[in-house]
């Protein structure tokens, strides 16, 4: 199965290693990857700020990039939501696009939705270490695309997890990108409860499946000195399949 | 941008203060979590929300038809109608039936409309005293305070506050227990009661097929303002009508469940004019005052949406951002996500500018309404107006448009990776910064800022292209992993 991956530019230059277990990952499960070159942004930046006419220069180049794969999977909700939701209204009375804009959002997943959906991984066969507590925090972009209760579901199946759920669960974790450079008071409020209910549940390892909200909290933890180790679901998965003992 | 707004003043001064925070916090969650319950009981609840969704965008659609019908049925029952076209208009229109009554004591039901337009200052100035019935309102006026919340305007106040407001201003004992307070209000608003010659209310639906008021109270204040005084005066936004009877069944089993939990609020009075020669009691008028104060504009832009509101407050429980500033913070009687878009559309997109931004977009809001107003696609379009109309701060646009440029360029995007990476070394600790410099301080205000990788992923897929084609090749079915 032919997969190009939309790493996304926050993944892509901030937690690399998290691509690259997706990719390990998805090899594992029988996916031949792809990744064109020259992918940067899906254009959500612009678009969450009122910049639609950027937004619409970034989305069709994102098409244009994507344009001849069958499948295309990105391991952020957030982005996935901009691709599927927003770029098909964004693009919709553009003659050359409208199109194309509704034939990427098909062709697009969400990690953990293509593992689950497309992939029917059997999350209970993937043994994880039982000794290292887990707990998962729900990405609000995520809502419209995979569900709070599945989207923990599948982490708390993980073989032998000792799974912590997440008091509040659907709560935003404060990063909601310009939001929180332009308002840090009010986002570090959101963020400080978020890392309080996560260190409550006395996880081990916090699996985000979203670089905007991991740098969020996991900044945020390291400014009260750390303790709880944040790791996207495909670095569990590769982790625990025995795929990232040899680093690139 | 580094000026400090009206806005951040109120955030900073709201985040200050835990124990406000709490308060609302816990009352903001507890109300959402009895809203999930009480809409868990129903089983086509989401089809329910579709109906009000439709009902109500049709009557926003047709303001005009269902409007005249309204007044026209209204003035069939006896009833007078009068259109306000700002909120001043509708004061001096309240004050004068007051003067041309002789009306001197208003008791009043708890309404957002009044708050809006700001009554009772009016009504004071016109020498008619106003007092609210409804406890959480009546202890906001005692406290010269103002309603932090739609729906339960002392969501920010504790009983402490409380006690302190009652026993300073209506001169009871000093008693903390939530009982003897409510008896206390009690005591003071049955003397009103029986003294009193206007009622004012808002209204929760006015429908067009029958000219019927509807007014949803739960603690029987409302009946007894709508009854009680010689005259009534219902002050209503024109987005208020509903076309028909029947579709008040469905508004009236989302409203109260969104809100408080409950099945239905305990009292939901239907008002068909004044008292008949027949009836026993009633007011011997009743003046519907029908206000725009910007709804028109609205009505005729692209937020038409938003009209849909029913004023439930189920945006405000759910919203992050509220639950942590409080409703003061928005400087507007409608605070929380719906406030953020009624604040700026209802009176002035520049000096509530700020507000559009104050949200992470996480759509819990559009979650919970029950007539599914899509509060963050608004904001969105809000944000979206403020560029076009260039009036995003200077600094802010500078960045956006350098990002963009940036992310829009392969080879840009490269050279800002290998930039980024050097440029924050100088404040590096590890692969993290504690501190930013200039305009970036504010990532590094309350937590750490991480530095872009040394090898972006993009590095990485390329030795990791060479690992693969090195490896043996093995079987890609993976059986055992699948269901």
């Amino acid at each position: 199965m032919d997969v190009a991956l939309f790493v996304t530019c926050l993944t892509d230059t901030l937690a690399p290693r998290a691509g690259l277990a997706v990719v390990r990952v998805l090899r594992r499960f029988g996916c031949t990857l792809h990744f064109p070159p020259d992918q940067t942004c899906c254009g959500q930046p612009a678009y969450n700020n009122g910049f639609h006419e950027e937004a619409a220069v970034m989305g069709r180049r994102l098409i244009d990039v994507f344009e001849d794969y069958e499948r295309v999977v990105t391991p952020s909700g957030s982005c996935a939501a901009m691709v599927v939701h927003h770029l098909p209204e964004l693009l919709a009375a553009d003659p050359a696009y409208a199109e194309k804009s509704r034939s990427l959002a098909a062709r697009t997943w969400e990690f953990g939705q293509f593992l689950d959906e497309v992939l029917k991984v059997d999350m209970s066969s993937i043994n994880v270490d039982s000794s290292r507590p887990i707990t998962y925090h729900y990405s609000c972009h995520l809502r419209g695309i995979v569900s709070a209760e599945r989207a923990s579901q599948m982490v708390s199946s993980l073989g032998g997890i000792d799974y912590r759920p997440l008091e509040q669960l659907n709560q935003c974790c404060g990063f909601g990108g310009a939001f929180g450079a332009i308002y840090p008071d009010i986002s570090n409020a959101m963020t400080s409860d978020k890392l309080d209910a996560i260190q409550r549940t006395g996880a081990e390892i916090a699996v985000v499946n979203e670089t905007g909200c991991t740098m969020t909290i996991e900044g945020a933890a390291r400014r009260r000195g750390g303790g709880v180790k944040f790791m996207h679901l495909a670095e569990v998965l590769a982790e625990a399949l025995g795929l990232m003992d040899e680093q690139a | 941008m580094s000026r400090t707004t009206w806005f951040e003043e109120n955030v900073a001064k709201a985040l200050a203060d835990d124990e406000v925070r709490a308060a609302i916090d816990n009352a903001a969650i507890k109300k959402i979590e009895a809203r999930a319950a009480a809409v868990a009981e129903i089983d086509n609840f989401e089809k329910l929300r579709d109906l009000a969704r439709d009902i109500k965008q049709h009557a926003v659609d047709n303001i005009d038809r269902y409007l005249q019908q309204f007044i026209d049925n209204v003035k069939s029952h006896g009833g007078q109608v009068h259109l306000a076209k700002t909120a001043a208009d509708a004061n001096r229109i309240i004050a004068s039936i007051a003067r041309d009554n002789d009306l001197k004591l208003a008791v009043k039901v708890k309404s957002m409309t009044t708050e809006e337009t700001r009554l009772n200052e009016q009504l004071a100035a016109d020498g008619v005293r106003a007092i609210e019935t409804d406890l959480g309102e009546f202890i906001v006026q005692l406290d010269h305070d103002r309603p932090s919340h739609i729906v339960t305007p002392i969501i920010h106040k504790n009983r402490k506050v409380v006690a302190a407001a009652m026993a300073r201003e209506i001169g009871v004992e000093y008693t903390e227990d939530p009982e003897t307070l409510t008896m206390h209000a009690r005591r003071y608003l049955r003397d009103v009661f029986r003294r009193c010659d206007l009622g004012v209310s808002g209204v929760n639906f006015a429908v067009a097929e029958t000219g019927t008021i509807c007014i949803c109270t739960n603690e029987g204040n409302g009946r007894l303002s709508t009854t009680r005084p010689k005259v009534h005066v219902a002050l209503m936004g024109i987005e208020k009508v509903i076309p028909r009877m029947a579709d008040l069944a469905v508004f009236l089993k989302i409203l109260a469940r969104s809100s408080t939990g409950q099945p239905i609020t305990v009292y939901t009075s239907l008002i068909n004019g004044p008292k008949r020669p027949a009836d026993p009691d009633g007011p011997e008028k009743l003046h519907v005052v029908i206000l725009d104060g910007g709804r028109r504009r609205i009505q005729q832009s692209e937020y038409r949406d938003i009209l849909r509101c029913i004023r439930c407050g189920a945006c405000l429980n759910a919203c992050p951002v509220y639950r942590r500033i409080g409703g003061h913070a928005y400087g507007n009687v409608y605070p929380g996500p719906i406030g953020k878009l009624l604040a700026p559309l209802l009176n002035d997109k520049t000096y509530y500018g700020g507000l559009p931004q104050a949200s992470s977009l996480c759509g819990l809001c559009l979650e919970v309404c029950p007539v599914r107003i899509n509060i963050p696609d608004a904001l969105i379009r809000l944000r979206k107006d403020q560029v076009r109309d260039k009036s995003v701060p200077r600094l802010r646009q500078f960045a956006f448009q350098w990002m963009f440029r940036v992310l829009s360029s392969p080879w840009l995007y490269r050279l800002g990776q290998k930039l980024g990476r050097l440029g924050t070394a100088p404040w590096a600790d590890g692969e993290w910064c504690r501190k930013l410099p200039g305009p970036a301080r504010r990532l590094t205000k309350f937590r750490d800022a991480p530095r872009p990788a040394p090898k972006p992923f993009r590095q990485l897929w390329k030795s990791e292209q060479n690992r693969e084609s090195k490896r043996p090749a093995r079987s890609k079915i993976t059986s055992e992993h699948r269901e």
